[in-house]
């Protein structure tokens, strides 16, 4: 099982990261005080609804937050190397070789006037200063890894199905043998049985070549089949982080245990509509204390007023007042 | 089902959309074949049935949904509503009454949704335009009713507000009000919560269900996702290629799918379950062909990791393999040679139910 404490050497360590967006002059925490260390190998599932932070969150690491957003405090730790996150220029040498991104529209992020085998060769030209040639060669062995035939590498992304230009984007990022592959969404425009294939090549490659990954997703059933470990987050805060296993079968917080709840599972045999209720919480306006109390059945006084922090709890952590470890003098309260 | 007869039916149902030739084809008088978007669907949903159509991407379910709609016109087979034949009615008045017994939900609410128009025109725009109120007092009353139904509370303070002030869950419910204002029997929902946040989705399907509880209506729930499907229909059919491969009910379907390519789609669809809970069956390889060109015999036979000669050649028929329960798959003909009839292949959960 993956090791969640972060006392051994990780490859990434976040602590305390906050993101600030500027709209209209008005300034909009999007992550909070975001903390956690991924290490060698290990897939994280990062699962939250729109607006939660999960997106700001990657891309913050991979450095590549948009112009009108700020690092408000915290910072990341790659290796035990601080990682310039706000500054574009310093932090492209570690993009494509030391962490890669693969996006959601395949199709938006290729170019469509280029072959895809020029488009997967580019990054080792301009990375790895191959040459033409051994850049193709290159190429075409990471086309045959992601299961595309070589002498299909002479198409236009137009030519391709969905899955197989997910297949070309992944080929992409791992050009230059980075070590963690950040995954925003990747097969949530594919369809199920091009989804499944799609996931059992990313767990392919992370045993085959030992790749990290942090999967950005809002289904916390593909996370459930493709991590080990999983970060529940809401309003901009991971309220929720432990194994796969031990979330789904106990999870925590309530905000947790409602999203598993709410998910169809024949396998339950439980066949009762469960919905969550209330809506997403507007970042413009912030419900005070925990931001996940208006909507939660559990609520008592202190949820309104105190923000609860994210501690140990058993193999795991969790944010919530219902679920403070005892040690530190609180009482335990179940719900 | 409560009611025996049937609300609609579809028979034999086609949509075949020409492809436009060049000019040499046009020359020679050559036809440049159809995308066969629908082949062939038979299905029926009684008074107050759920029933949900699933496939993937290009299977043609939204078609199927569009055609009952009276938004696409087939061009073969029969689309009956109560009986009586709808498939060449035509013309703004002469579907007027259909109109208002049959209605669609659309799954891109930012787009069904007209963003110049406050919630009270969008929901009052189908009253106005069947000519169902006499007067203001009666059309905001119905605007009112139809936007607590669905879930819009209190309805008042919606009115003026336009879509960009409203959040995606928000929206959805004020189509879905649009469509319940002229108080149809049957709804056609295509893919209604897919755009959604998880935690919306089941608030949406609640007032789904609601409705058929309170006003006994009708529903067909087109999606993709099969869990999703088992949750809210009686029955489930699944769409491959434009034809149903399989029809049964949501328990059926689900724990016993007889069709190959249903087990693969069950077994491809990510759940939290414990890995046995999967059927035997290999992975499918490659993907969906298109639908200008349906592989001959059994459109599923080239990826099927089950079929034999006889699949290569004739098309199956829609074959009993249960009450209520059709598979078109010529496995249960094969003596169950590999077969998916065999009881090896029975889920673990099975019992659960």
């Amino acid at each position: 099982m993956t090791n969640l404490s972060q006392d051994k050497a990780s490859l990434l360590e976040v602590d305390g990261l906050s993101v600030e967006y500027r709209l209209k002059g008005v300034s909009l925490r999007a992550i909070d005080r975001v903390s956690f260390a991924l290490q060698a190998g290990e897939a994280v599932g990062l699962v939250g609804e729109s607006g939660s932070g999960k997106t700001t969150t990657a891309m913050a690491i991979a450095g590549l937050l948009s112009p009108n957003a700020r690092v408000s405090g915290g910072q990341v730790r790659y290796r035990g190397n601080l990682l310039p996150i706000d500054n574009d220029a310093a932090m492209r040498p570690h993009r494509w070789t030391e962490t890669s991104v693969v996006f959601q529209g395949a199709m938006n992020a290729l170019n469509p006037v280029h072959r895809i085998i020029k488009q997967i060769a580019e990054p080792c030209i301009l990375k790895l200063g191959m040459s033409r040639a051994e850049a193709t060669a290159r190429a075409r062995e990471l086309l045959e890894l992601v299961g595309i035939p070589t002498d299909r590498g002479t198409a236009y992304p137009h030519e391709l199905s969905g899955g197989m230009r997910q297949r070309v984007m992944i080929a992409m990022a791992l050009a230059c043998r980075p070590s963690i592959i950040i995954g925003d969404e990747p097969t949530t425009a594919l369809d199920v049985i091009t989804q499944a294939q799609i996931l059992k090549l990313l767990g392919k490659l992370r045993s085959q070549l030992n790749l990290a990954l942090i999967l950005i997703t809002h289904d916390l059933s593909v996370v459930a089949e493709s991590c080990d470990r999983v970060m529940i987050m809401y309003a901009g805060r991971i309220v929720e982080d432990g194994t796969v296993a031990e979330i789904f079968a106990k999870p925590k917080h309530p905000y947790t245990r409602l999203l598993i709840e709410s998910i169809p599972n024949p396998a339950s045999g439980i066949r009762i509509i469960r919905p969550i209720p209330g809506d997403p919480p507007n970042l413009m306006n912030r419900p005070s204390g925990c931001a996940f109390h208006p909507r939660c059945p559990s609520a008592t006084g202190v949820c309104t007023t105190e923000v609860p922090s994210l501690e140990k709890f058993g193999w795991g952590r969790v944010a919530c007042h219902l679920h403070r470890s005892s040690q530190e003098g609180r009482v335990a309260v179940h719900a | 089902m409560p009611d025996t007869s049937d609300i609609l039916s579809l028979e034999s149902l086609k949509v075949h959309f020409p492809i436009q030739g060049g000019l040499f084809d046009r020359v020679l008088g050559r036809s440049a074949g159809a995308v066969r978007a629908a082949d062939g669907v038979d299905l029926n949903i009684g008074r107050g049935e759920i029933v949900a159509l699933v496939g993937e991407s290009g299977s043609g379910k939204t078609t199927v949904g569009r055609v009952i709609t009276k938004l696409a016109q087939p061009t073969g087979g029969r689309l009956l509503f109560e009986g009586r034949d709808m498939t060449s009615a035509k013309g703004f008045s002469a579907l007027r009454p259909y109109r208002r017994r049959v209605q669609m939900i659309f799954q891109d609410a930012y787009q069904a949704l007209n963003p110049r128009h406050t919630v009270f025109d969008s929901v009052a725009e189908p009253l106005r335009s069947l000519r169902l109120v006499k007067n203001h007092a009666q059309l905001t009353e119905r605007v009112s009713e139809a936007l607590s139904a669905a879930g819009l509370n209190p309805p008042g303070d919606f009115f003026a507000r336009f879509p960009h002030e409203l959040s995606g869950g928000q929206r959805q419910r004020v189509v879905i009000a649009g469509a319940l204002a002229v108080k149809p029997e049957l709804i056609v929902a295509d893919e209604p919560v897919s755009m959604l946040d998880v935690s919306i989705r089941a608030q949406i399907l609640q007032v789904l269900v609601d409705l058929r509880a309170k006003h006994n209506m009708a529903l067909l729930f087109i999606t993709h996702d099969l869990p999703l499907a088992w949750l809210i229909a009686d029955r489930i059919a699944v769409l491959y290629l434009g034809r149903l491969v399989e029809i049964g009910s949501a328990d059926d379907i689900t724990f016993n799918p007889r069709h190959p390519y249903t087990v693969a789609l069950r077994n491809a669809t990510p759940q939290i379950r414990s890995d046995a809970s999967r059927f035997e069956l290999p992975a499918l390889q490659g993907e969906v062909p298109s639908a200008a060109r349906v592989p001959k015999g059994c459109r599923f036979h080239p990826r099927c990791p089950l079929a034999f000669d006889r699949c290569k050649e004739e098309e199956p028929p829609a074959i009993e393999v249960g009450p209520q329960h059709m598979s078109a798959c010529w496995l249960p003909t094969s003596g169950a040679k590999a077969g998916l009839s065999t009881p090896n292949l029975k889920s673990a959960d099975h019992g659960s139910v």
